[in-house]
């Protein structure tokens, strides 16, 4: 692995975790090279490895965990905002729950 | 190790009485019962519905003729559904003390506290006298189960109960890890570890059946903590999920109330059967610990990341905390900080045995943080179950 702060978990992986929280505009070192992050990565999270295409599917723990909703670029944050399930929505508190939604109209 | 024999030949680690309401109208009398003795190990249990449901009445048999429960005290109103003769012949044929009070017939709320305490107090000095034998670790039944997941608990803490399972399981244990709807993604891993191709098709199916259900509801086993805590997808929980399986053969599918029949590694399929009632299939933790215990299980594994504070009744819980930062802020409410691993202050193989250590010194009665701080939460819910067939459990 490339740096100590990101962890792949599988060689199959486009995507590593934090292993502690990185800042916006820190610089972390992926497949040798450096790279400025557009945004903070909480410890635990995601990031991308590779340019993951929209459409392609993105894999932790060596198996896809959904699909990229956009394009994303090494060093991107992967959560809800580019990152969808294969199975089931994810439900948050920002009020995008479809199945929620319904019921706060009344 | 030591344990209570039971007349089947179990052995429990606790001599837990348990004080059952059998209807939400029964809970107060029996909550006013078992409150004075809370911390001597008189713990309330019950079904809250009037409406009789046979996988509540099978769970609440297993838990009231649990290896660690040592006698039983019903608390009828009088007129709901559940069937409290059944229930109370179950608990004498297992040779356990047992009683009924109903409270329509007892001279209502004061005169039904004042009987109860009474017997509760006459039992639990019978209790102490129980004797106890040496058990093994192979007699031991442990479930695992997480709650409050963040993306540290796929790192540290699940798959450091994976491995502890792994060594549980070598020395002979039954070992029980569930949620089929926090599989999802993983089902056919799962199938290609089962000890035969027609329980590992089984296992596909149960995955299946839980992802109909869940789109059916709406969402996921999924609360807007996970999705806080770095966890985006279904898949992506159910995969850390998925660790703390440990490595073992899959030796059975079984469902709330199916005690493993040897040791081994098992799934629990908790998702109802037939077409989607009575709602979500577990609405809390608390509902997976229930049918856990009703498998038998003696202890139950509890991973947290976001950190969750809850206990069992009957059964000690261990809260093993996946997060170092949640660690520190709820170190009281935690067992253990398998959140070191993230730190490179251990590694998965040395929590691992740790927790090992935890399950025996649990077993041998030292008390667990959720018991030292009184919690004994318990909720069990409407369900129906189409009984296991033969290729859930496969003969060795």
């Amino acid at each position: 692995m490339t740096d100590p702060r990101l962890l792949r978990l599988d060689p199959q992986d486009n995507v590593a975790v934090a292993t502690t929280t990185l800042q916006a505009g820190e610089s972390v070192t992926i497949g040798g090279r450096p790279v400025t992050l557009p945004d903070r990565v909480p410890t635990g999270h995601k990031l991308a490895l590779v340019p993951i295409a929209a459409g392609e599917k993105v894999a932790k723990y060596g198996s896809a965990i959904g699909s990229a909703t956009c394009d994303i670029r090494p060093g991107d944050y992967i959560h809800t905002h580019n990152l969808k399930s294969d199975y089931l929505p994810t439900y948050t508190l920002d009020g995008t729950n479809p199945y929620l939604r319904e019921d706060r109209k009344h | 190790m030591q344990g209570f024999l039971r007349n089947d030949g179990r052995k429990g680690i606790r001599n837990v009485i348990a004080v059952v309401y059998l209807v939400e109208c029964a809970r107060h009398v029996a909550r006013e019962i078992a409150l004075p003795m809370r911390d001597r190990g008189v713990h309330l249990i019950g079904f809250s519905g009037c409406f009789p449901n046979a996988h509540a009445e099978r769970v609440m048999r297993r838990l009231c003729t649990h290896p660690n429960v040592g006698a039983v005290l019903l608390v009828s109103l009088g007129c709901e559904g559940f069937d409290r003769h059944g229930l109370l012949e179950a608990v004498e044929a297992a040779g356990r003390p047992a009683r009924t009070l109903v409270i329509q017939e007892s001279g209502g709320t004061a005169a039904t506290i004042d009987a109860g305490r009474a017997w509760v107090a006459e039992v639990h000095a019978r209790l102490q006298s129980t004797p106890r034998v040496e058990m093994g670790v192979q007699e031991l039944v442990v479930g695992t189960v997480c709650g409050g997941s963040d993306a540290t608990s796929g790192l540290t803490a699940n798959p450091a109960v994976g491995r502890a399972f792994d060594r549980l399981i070598d020395e002979g244990a039954a070992a029980i890890f569930e949620e089929t709807g926090e599989l999802i993604g993983c089902e056919h891993a799962m199938a290609r570890r089962a000890v035969s191709e027609e329980l590992g098709r089984q296992i596909i199916q149960a995955v299946a059946k839980a992802a109909r259900v869940y789109d059916a509801l709406g969402h996921g086993s999924f609360a807007p903590g996970n999705a806080e805590g770095g966890l985006t997808t279904i898949e992506e929980k159910s995969l850390g999920a998925y660790c703390k399986s440990g490595s073992s053969p899959i030796s059975g599918l079984i469902k709330p109330g199916d005690v493993p029949p040897r040791g081994g590694l098992y799934l629990l399929d908790v998702v109802s059967d037939g077409p989607l009632r009575f709602g979500f299939p577990n609405i809390c933790d608390n509902a997976e610990i229930a049918e856990l215990m009703a498998c038998g299980a003696h202890l139950v594994l509890f991973t947290t990341g976001r950190g969750t504070v809850v206990g069992s009744a009957i059964s000690p819980v261990l809260k093993i905390c996946a997060n170092p930062d949640t660690y520190r802020v709820l170190a009281d409410d935690m067992d253990l900080n398998a959140g070191r691993i993230l730190e490179g202050r251990a590694t998965l193989d040395e929590v691992g045995r740790e927790i090992v250590d935890l399950v025996l010194q649990t077993a041998g009665g030292a008390p667990t943080a959720s018991e030292r701080l009184g919690h004994q939460e318990f909720i069990l819910t409407y369900k129906w179950f189409e009984p296991i067939g033969p290729a859930c459990l496969p003969a060795v």
